[in-house]
């Protein structure tokens, strides 16, 4: 568990990017920060490994106030990944994910049967092992730096906009591979995006900001759908628009779900009628498949 | 031709002295540039300061400064060092601000990544900064190279041998033949030099060589991907 007690943090400019916040993130859970460009996510996060130390406040890991650990043993046992993955240019794929084992004195050798391992866990084919990450494609690069992450087995994982700068697919394929990385290792995920449907879909718990890294909402995606705090976040989640503003419509018989444009979302169900809905869209789909 | 081969064994000789005088100050401004540079670069007041020092050092003639320097550290007037100290001033003069400027150009979302992986600011200096200011380090011990092998000629003017000396000697006796050994000498040396350093550049910096692969590559790859994710 990471939990940030009044944290103030404000720069030697006189820029204050996070103003008496508190939160608890839980362990083995993925809690996503989301708001737009700088509402003071990015300093959050780096206050976790003491990239950033905060002007007042407390931030504790299991009980232990960062403050008190040392920087560089800290950020060794935190995997973190960010926007351009952040790989070194002149190392190859295996030497980057094994960065951190080797400066933590693992062997060379054992090292690298980690890495392609965890070339493995992450989607990478083995062969790109002795590339550079220049020879490598936007979403691979995604995919290394993730693995870097994963290297030394950390509880905690920091991801600041991680899929940011890859295509709209890529970027949907990534995401469901984080979400089976993080199911299958239990780890305790903090992940930053400015995108809303991104944090909806990879948070069991999201923070959402205002300017000033002031808390506007903090719920399971569920619950800030369903009552979000003020016009900001109403706003924010675009719950009076687009695809999270549905509208029943009764066609044939049946409840069918419309977008404020009017475009077909769903159908409505009761839970033990689900199956019954299963089969008629099944039905009806290969009945659109029919030649006509 | 005749005047080759009776001094071939001459010519030989100061080819070696000019080129071992030409070794230590490359090697000086190199090693004393890099933390210099890298200290401008980091303590982004004093760069302004250090690069109007060292551009008054290079502003220096460089004869003068082989007849001055004896009086100032107490060599002999002849002794080789004057000219090995002189051109070492001179190429940390060059090189410091090629130094400050290749750990500028180094990405700050490399180190920063370096750093929050847990390098320590030593160890990110050897592994991560310095490796990645290497090509534009090379770039400039290349032209520091070619400029100090130049130089050591005019040291000859003072009595200190090397190549300068059958330049000078041409010019007094009239003889282009010799003049011109001086000269292709000169030159030879420093290709040499060169390529030796473009050579050290390939294989300590192997990744540098495998960027224009990079497009290709790139492209070959993203289509199993976008294939896979639709
Ligand atoms: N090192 C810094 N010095 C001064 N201001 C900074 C620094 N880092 C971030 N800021 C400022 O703090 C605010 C929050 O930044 P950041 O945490 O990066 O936001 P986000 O990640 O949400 O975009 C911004 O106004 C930004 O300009
Ligand atoms: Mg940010």
């Amino acid at each position: 568990m990471i939990e940030f007690r009044s944290v103030t943090k404000e720069f030697p400019d006189g820029t204050v990017a996070v103003r008496d916040f508190s939160l608890v993130i839980p362990s083995r859970r993925i809690t996503v920060l989301v708001g737009s460009s700088g509402s003071g996510k990015t300093t959050i996060l780096r206050m976790i490994n003491r990239m950033v130390d905060p002007t007042s406040g407390v931030i504790e890991i299991d009980g232990n106030d960062v403050s008190t650990l040392e920087p560089v043993k800290l950020r060794r046992s935190i995997g973190y990944v960010m926007q351009n993955s952040g790989l070194l240019p002149h190392r190859k794929v295996a030497d980057n994910i094994a960065t951190v084992p080797l400066l933590r004195g693992v062997k060379r050798k054992d090292a690298r049967v980690r890495a392609l391992e965890l070339m493995d866990a992450v989607g990478l084919d083995r062969s790109l092992a002795d590339r550079y990450p220049s020879q490598l494609s936007g979403g691979q690069q995604q995919r290394v730096g993730v693995a870097r992450g994963l290297a030394v087995d950390p509880n905690i994982l920091l991801l600041d906009e991680p899929f940011g700068a890859v295509d709209p697919l890529v970027r949907a394929e990534l995401q469901q591979e984080l979400l089976r990385l993080q199911h299958d290792l239990d780890k305790t995920v903090v992940f930053v995006t400015h995108d809303i449907d991104e944090a909806f879909l990879l948070g069991h718990q999201v923070v959402i900001f205002k300017k000033g890294g002031l808390v506007a909402q903090v719920g399971t995606p569920q619950e800030i759908l369903a009552d979000p705090a003020d016009e900001f976040v109403a706003k924010f989640i675009g719950a009076d628009r687009g695809k999270r503003a549905l509208r029943v419509r009764s066609e044939a018989g049946r409840d069918v779900l419309v977008d404020s444009e009017g475009r077909a979302a769903g159908v409505l169900v009761t839970d033990d009628d689900e199956a019954g809905a299963v089969a008629a869209a099944s039905g009806a789909s290969a009945q659109g498949d029919q030649p006509r | 031709m005749n005047w080759l081969i009776e001094n071939a064994g001459q010519i030989w000789q100061l080819t070696l002295i000019h080129a071992g005088l030409s070794v230590p100050p490359i090697i000086v401004g190199l090693v004393l540039s890099v933390p210099i540079g890298w200290l401008a670069n980091r303590y982004r007041a004093s760069r302004g300061t250090v690069l109007a020092i060292v551009g008054i050092l290079y502003a220096v003639p460089s004869l003068p400064l082989f007849l001055v320097l004896p009086s100032i550290i107490g060599t002999k007037v002849l002794d080789p060092a004057n000219v090995v100290i002189s051109l070492s001033i001179y190429a940390v003069a060059i090189m410091v601000r090629t130094a400050s400027d290749a750990f500028a150009a180094v990405d700050v979302d490399v180190l920063l990544a370096a750093t929050a992986v847990g390098f320590s600011t030593w160890r990110r200096f050897w592994s991560v900064e310095l490796p990645l200011a290497g090509p534009v380090l090379l770039s400039g011990i290349r032209v520091v190279s070619v400029s100090t092998i130049s130089l050591v000629s005019v040291g000859s003017v003072i009595g200190v041998p090397s190549l300068g000396y059958f330049f000078l000697r041409g010019f007094q006796v009239g003889f282009p033949l010799e003049i011109g050994v001086g000269i292709v000498g000169t030159i030879v040396i420093a290709v040499v030099f060169d390529l030796i350093l473009a050579g050290l550049g390939r294989v300590l910096m192997p990744w540098t060589h495998r960027r224009s692969r990079r497009t290709r590559v790139a492209i070959r790859d993203e289509t199993p991907e976008l294939v896979e994710a639709a």
